[in-house]
């Protein structure tokens, strides 16, 4: 069973996803538990793989017995294991967090919106396992396809957003593909670890410059990297509350990882930094996301809508470290991916219960907040201190990181950029504190008698995935020396 | 000379958290709340004499926390210093905590549950910063002390609060995330260590102009020192009711502000590198022009709380000036400063805070002929006024007398001057208060009318920090004492 563990964590969502469709048709209200319980045994195998990563290596696991190059792998090691664990624990927080949600925004479609949850996030999880440069393909298209499906549930304007989506998210991944197909010709193989080896071996062509090219231009799409973010705002902001809740912390997350895993599996350090010698457009690249998404997020009314523009520059912290092509500047990109994903999940779950309670997220809407829903607050205000970096959360450290990382690089610019999103970031999250905290007073008396605001909580399945989330964020700054030293090092340690 | 390994030092932050905790949920019995704080406050007291006798025998506690990075904990280490700071803040805690119920309870003031519960919060931050071992562990608490206290700069609630409160923020997040963030991680990585030692972290060559950078990020990263230009934050915050004025300006806020500066100067730089380079001027011209434009601008203002605001400046500048010199004296000086500024200065907002709450007024020019009404509070108030400016009889002299030593063993005639004109303009803006509080003529007096002083709970706080400035001036060994052990002079 253990040694299946890896596969496990694929196919029990696989499957599941078929019997939520098949029992939600007679027992919509099931589908609900049993998506629990699928993400439950998920974490549980992703929890035994990143131990069994730990305690003894990278794990190789091949399907259907066929050897490496020919048949496909799953090749877990230290990175993937810790985000596949991510990706299970975001998931169950978020099945658990709908039950109301969904049952308020798509009464009728219950099960359809957990069968393509589950789907969803059987995507996300393969992406992240695989060894297999075309399977990555296809489980991309299998989690873009049903993410497409899950944005537009809500209907009205989520149609246009979706239509926008696919779009750029097919072109994204037609450039994957390309770059894969050349590839293959170069190398004849679609195994990660055998073009790697296959490529060090040969003299650069253009064609494996093209198919980096491709394979980093479709992921910069796929992540909403700016100026090709333009198809992330809306889409989210227009989804069902439970939907944007599970897509912004991870869709955007795992295409970070693929940049990650391709630079690091497939082509090497030398390639990238020696021969293209890109790094410094990309880093600028990433100076100007950070920048512009700051920017951009100042300019929003909705907080929704403003926490997607914090994805944008967010994207820019994880491009930037990963391309300061230093130890500390990619611990700073890998880190960050975890320590984004649950702080994006944190203020998605919290912004989800005030929509929940107040039914819009405007800003003006937040009057009194901290009076009507302080626990949900206490969630809010933990994301918003990693989000601008107060230690003990873990956005603190992944900036300790990638700071580090700039200095080293000397990139001055990606460094400034990092201080100034968070001075941004501390903006953006105060004046929202100041809205809810200083409420409307009559102006004829300056102190006392404010207009009576009684509490209205959100319900108890929402505000625990908010309560966990927040505590992990402290929980995994606390822990970030093991974090580091055990999962991250190891990983970057073969790529230097 | 040993180092322990105890819980001490933790257990009087998380005492003070766990306070503020008890006291957010007893809400409903007022008396009860209150009794909290109280219970706290004193066991930190005892757990601080506990600790307190070891120290002196020239020993250090430490306590791991947790290993947040590879190599670089987050844990407590308690010395000399350390401990004059937890002591004052300890010690004034208590007496501010009874003068804010005297102040609060009679003007029905609202959300007082918030109050306390963040006030407890803030001493257990501050608590923090006292002990820490390293610049991470103190910028960790440094920050929530910002955090903790926003809520007490805008109690009020209401635009001017908002503003103040705005300010307050903007000010103190913009310098510690864009200053002292980035000095700190540039530090780490170019020593690799970020633990304070009196012999300096920067035991390798290091490019001087790089030192220079990081001495000015430093600096002006920890704002709560109200170095100028950062210093606006402070008269800004002046909308708050007055304890949390005593509690910005005595007790924790800014004295946290230099105890970092200071932790820097001597622990991260060490005093040899400070008087070997020129490092050590840099400090002392930045330092110098605060205290005396400070000064200036305090002899300006009418409003009785801005003055002691921008008086506050200028005797924080005096703090860094001294540890600016770079000499043992003036570290020693420096350091006691911190208690005896403090004891001085929150006699004067406790005094302020009395005036208002008896007579409703906030401006000096409407003081006059108070003294004849409220003779105990204005006494209390010369007495405060005394220390800050540096006159016998009050513990303010016993550091001034140390820094000027410092001044001179260093050999800058300039920076006697400085002190002396400081002292000179310090007497010029708080006499005449005083003068005309007591002598002014029967028809110049703004009250016609008899008034009583203040309640009891507003009076005695101010009477019993005068008393305790006075006591330092006989026995200024409570606190010189800790300074001496952490600077390394023998008592």
């Amino acid at each position: 069973m253990i040694e299946q563990a890896p596969a496990l964590i694929v196919v029990i969502p696989l499957i599941s996803a078929l019997f939520i469709t098949i029992i939600g048709l007679y027992q919509p209200r099931v589908s609900w538990l049993l998506t629990i319980i699928t993400f439950a045994l998920s974490s549980i195998f992703a929890f035994i793989c990143l131990k069994q990563v730990v305690t003894v290596g990278p794990i190789s696991y091949v399907f259907g017995n066929w050897p490496a190059p020919f048949g496909i792998e799953y090749a877990i090691d230290h990175l993937n294991a810790l985000i596949v664990l991510m990706i299970c624990v975001v998931a169950f927080l978020v099945a658990i967090y709908s039950k109301h949600d969904i049952i308020k925004e798509l009464g009728d479609k219950i099960p359809h919106f957990y069968s393509l949850f589950t789907l969803l996030v059987t995507g996300l999880l393969g992406i992240t396992l695989t060894g297999d440069a075309f399977n990555l393909y296809v489980l991309l298209e299998i989690s873009a396809l049903t993410s497409y499906a899950l944005l537009a549930l809500s209907g009205g304007r989520a149609y246009i957003a979706t239509f926008n989506y696919l779009i750029m998210g097919t072109i994204g991944a037609c450039f994957y593909l390309l770059g894969v197909g050349y590839l293959l010709i170069n190398t004849g193989s679609l195994n990660m670890a055998d073009i790697s080896v296959i490529l060090s071996s040969n003299t650069y062509s253009y064609t494996v410059l093209v198919a980096f090219l491709f394979i980093m231009i479709g992921m910069w799409t796929k992540m909403a990297l700016f100026p090709l973010h333009s198809w992330l705002p809306n889409a989210y902001t227009y989804a069902p509350t439970s939907t944007s809740c599970l897509l912004a912390p991870l869709m955007t997350k795992v295409s970070v990882y693929v940049m990650l895993r391709m630079m690091t599996s497939v082509f090497n350090y030398d390639y990238i930094f020696n021969v293209l010698q890109w790094q410094h457009i990309i880093v600028a690249l990433a100076v100007i996301a950070i920048l512009a998404g700051s920017v951009l997020a100042l300019r929003q009314d909705n907080l929704k809508r403003m926490l997607t523009y914090l994805i944008v520059a967010e994207i820019g912290y994880m491009v930037g470290g990963a391309w300061l092509g230093n130890a500390n500047g990619f611990t700073g990109a890998s880190y960050h991916i975890i320590a984004d994903g649950f702080m994006t999940l944190c203020l998605f779950l919290a912004i989800g219960c005030i929509i929940y309670k107040v039914g819009d997220a405007s800003l003006s809407s937040m009057k009194g907040i901290f009076t009507k829903m302080p626990i949900t607050m206490v969630g809010f205000l933990i994301g918003a201190f990693s989000m601008i970096g107060i230690p003990p959360t873990c956005g603190f450290f992944s900036k300790w990181y990638l700071i580090s990382g700039a200095y080293e690089a000397s990139a001055w610019a990606f460094l400034v950029a990092l201080l100034i999103s968070s001075l941004v970031n501390a903006v953006l999250f105060f004046r929202i504190i100041e809205v809810g905290y200083f409420q409307a007073l009559p102006s004829e008396e300056p102190n006392h008698h404010h207009p009576k605001i009684t509490r209205d909580e959100a319900p108890l399945t929402m505000l625990i995935p908010l309560l966990t989330t927040a505590g992990l964020l402290i929980g995994i700054g606390l822990y970030t020396a093991d974090i580091v030293t055990y999962l991250i090092h190891p990983f970057i340690k073969n790529f230097l | 000379m040993q180092t322990m390994t105890s819980f001490l030092p933790a257990s009087i932050v998380l005492v003070s958290f766990i306070g503020s905790v008890f006291v957010f949920f007893t809400k409903k019995n007022e008396n009860l709340r209150e009794a909290w704080t109280f219970i706290t406050a004193a066991i930190n007291i005892v757990l601080l004499f506990k600790m307190a006798k070891w120290v002196l025998a020239g020993n250090t506690f430490t306590y791991h926390i947790a290993e947040v990075l590879p190599g670089l904990p987050l844990f407590f280490k308690v010395d000399g210093f350390g401990m004059l700071f937890a002591f004052v803040a300890g010690s004034l805690w208590v007496v501010t905590s009874l003068y804010s119920i005297g102040y609060m309870r009679p003007l029905k003031e609202h959300a007082q549950t918030r109050y306390f519960a963040c006030f407890a919060l803030a001493i257990s931050a501050t608590m923090g910063v006292a002990f820490s071992g390293n610049v991470l562990t103190m910028y960790l608490f440094y920050e929530i002390l910002s955090l903790s206290t926003y809520p007490l700069v805008t109690h009020h609630q209401d635009a001017e609060a908002r503003g103040g409160g705005r300010k307050y923020l903007t000010f103190l997040l913009t310098t510690s995330i864009g200053f002292a963030l980035p000095a700190m991680i540039i530090t780490y990585l170019n020593t690799g260590t970020l633990t304070f030692s009196n012999a300096g972290i920067f035991t390798q060559a290091i490019d001087p102009t790089l030192l220079i950078v990081l001495l000015l990020l430093f600096i002006f990263g920890f704002a709560k020192s109200g170095m100028m230009p950062f210093h606006v934050w402070l008269p800004g915050a002046m909308v708050v009711p007055t304890p949390v004025s005593a509690l910005l300006h005595a007790v924790a806020v800014v004295k946290v502000g230099v105890f970092c500066v200071l932790r820097i100067l001597t622990g991260v730089f060490g005093i040899d590198l400070l008087s070997s380079t020129p490092l050590s001027t840099i400090v002392c011209v930045i330092a110098s022009i605060t205290v005396i434009v400070s000064s200036l601008i305090a002899l300006t203002q009418d409003n009785l709380k801005r003055r002691l605001a921008f008086s506050t400046v200028g005797q924080l500048s005096y703090i860094v000036l001294g540890a600016g010199i770079a000499t043992s004296f003036g570290v020693v000086g420096s350091m006691t400063h911190i208690a005896m500024h403090a004891f001085g200065k929150i006699t004067l907002f406790f005094c302020a805070g009395a005036i208002f709450v008896a007579t409703g007024k906030k401006y000096i020019s409407q003081m006059v002929g108070i003294g004849k009404q409220m003779p105990v509070t204005m006494i209390a108030f010369l007495i405060g006024s005394m220390s800050v400016i540096g006159l016998p009889l009050t513990g303010g002299i016993i550091s001034k007398w140390y820094m000027v030593l410092g001044a001179m063993d260093s050999g800058r005639l300039w920076i006697l001057i400085i002190y002396l004109i400081s002292s000179l303009l310090n007497a010029a803006y708080f006499f005449p208060i005083v003068y005309n509080a007591f002598f002014c003529k029967e028809e110049d007096s703004q009250f016609p009318n008899k008034i009583k002083e203040a309640p009891l709970a507003a009076l005695l706080p101010p009477v019993i920090t005068a008393i305790g400035t006075v006591i330092l001036f006989i026995y200024p060994e409570l606190f010189l004492n800790f300074a001496k052990i952490a600077v390394g002079v023998s008592k």
